[in-house]
């Protein structure tokens, strides 16, 4: 069986999706696109259902936080394997922290479920249609989305510190 | 030929408290009898949650022996158990767990924080840990360490059963304790 490139790839999904492909690159031969966050659920539906590259595993989900990048300061990450190519994708979709709105794969892939509610619990992205987006690692009381960087890492409650050595 | 035998002479008790002795007889006050009682067989609890928790499986194993101090006999059920004994990292999420574990046990009870996690957050300076269990739980004993050695943890245990020797049978009437109970919520 041929390798499938990401050449061909690429050009397979700018063809069908043309301006929702905001860029492309490929380090380490990983090919990696920035996407329109509004046709990420279809471009993942594409790539899952396409007879020849069958993406139908997802590898991780994650988010990013990127407070200098004005408009677009959270990312939501996707990583794709087609298991019967033996290849992978990267997909980025960028979000304004005023608007951090995008589809939740989960009508795709029920794994989406868990790794959507950590991206949630940490950077607060919201998935559209995710039947349960509710906190899923730390506690539910706890009012903010601490990987974001405006929030200090460490905890504000220690006393045992001299806090001018901690930045507190 | 007829056996020999040597007078006994009357056994001493190691450790005894202050009181009358004589042959076959030792008298002391209830209060005394029965801490050197609950002293020499406290029922541990082990909540234990990372590596602390691996130093005190081998203070349980044959090397150390935590049964030489009458505690051999771990409680898994807090109902029974003397001492919970937290032993690592408590995530915040983690802390009303220990909370109501130390609830669910009866008077008397005492807490001992093993190791530099659940004594202090330890390394863990970050907005997911408990810094200390003394955050949700009053704490008798800190072991410290990262982890402790099992004699750190031995030590700890026979600082607690000194407490518990000497302490009055209604501590738990006392205001002191009241107020410190009171001061976690806690009646």
């Amino acid at each position: 069986m041929a390798q499938l490139s990401n050449g061909h790839l690429l050009n397979a999904i700018q063809d069908k999706f043309g301006n929702a492909i905001l860029g492309a690159e490929e380090p380490n031969g990983l090919l990696t696109l920035n996407v329109n966050p509004e046709k990420l659920l279809e471009l993942v539906r594409f790539l899952y259902n396409h007879e020849e590259f069958r993406f139908q595993f997802l590898t991780d989900i994650c988010g990013a936080h990127f407070p200098d990048q004005k408009g677009a300061e959270l990312a939501s990450i996707y990583h794709l394997h087609s298991l019967e190519n033996n290849i992978r994708i990267r997909i980025k979709c960028f979000l304004s922290a005023d608007h951090p709105f995008v589809d939740s794969l989960t009508p795709l892939f029920a794994a989406a479920n868990w790794q959507e509610r950590e991206t949630f619990d940490f950077y607060g992205i919201i998935f559209n249609g995710h039947p349960n987006l509710k906190r899923i690692l730390n506690v539910d009381e706890m009012d903010y989305h601490p990987l974001r960087k405006e929030y200090p890492l460490e905890d504000q409650t220690r006393t045992d510190k001299n806090d001018s050595y901690f930045g507190r | 030929m007829g056996k020999i035998s040597k007078p006994m002479s009357s056994p001493i008790i190691t450790q005894a408290p202050p009181g009358l002795q004589g042959e076959g007889f030792f008298a002391t006050s209830l209060d005394k009898a029965v801490g050197l009682a609950r002293a020499n067989s406290i029922w541990p609890l082990p909540f234990a949650t990372s590596c602390c928790g691996i130093e005190f499986m081998a203070t349980m194993a044959a090397n150390y022996d935590m049964a030489r101090f009458g505690s051999e006999r771990l409680s898994f059920s807090p109902r029974q158990a003397d001492l919970l004994m937290v032993m690592g990292t408590i995530a915040k999420k983690m802390g009303p767990v220990v909370r109501q574990v130390y609830l669910q046990m009866a008077e008397p009870r005492w807490v001992i924080a093993v190791g530099a996690c659940a004594s202090s957050g330890g390394i863990f300076d970050t907005y997911s840990v408990l810094q200390g269990i003394d955050k949700v739980v009053p704490v008798d004993v800190y072991v410290p360490g990262c982890p402790p050695r099992p004699e750190q943890i031995l030590d700890g245990i026979t600082k607690i059963q000194e407490l518990v020797k000497n302490e009055s049978l209604r501590r738990r009437n006392s205001p002191e304790y009241q107020a410190l109970m009171a001061s976690y919520g806690i009646q």
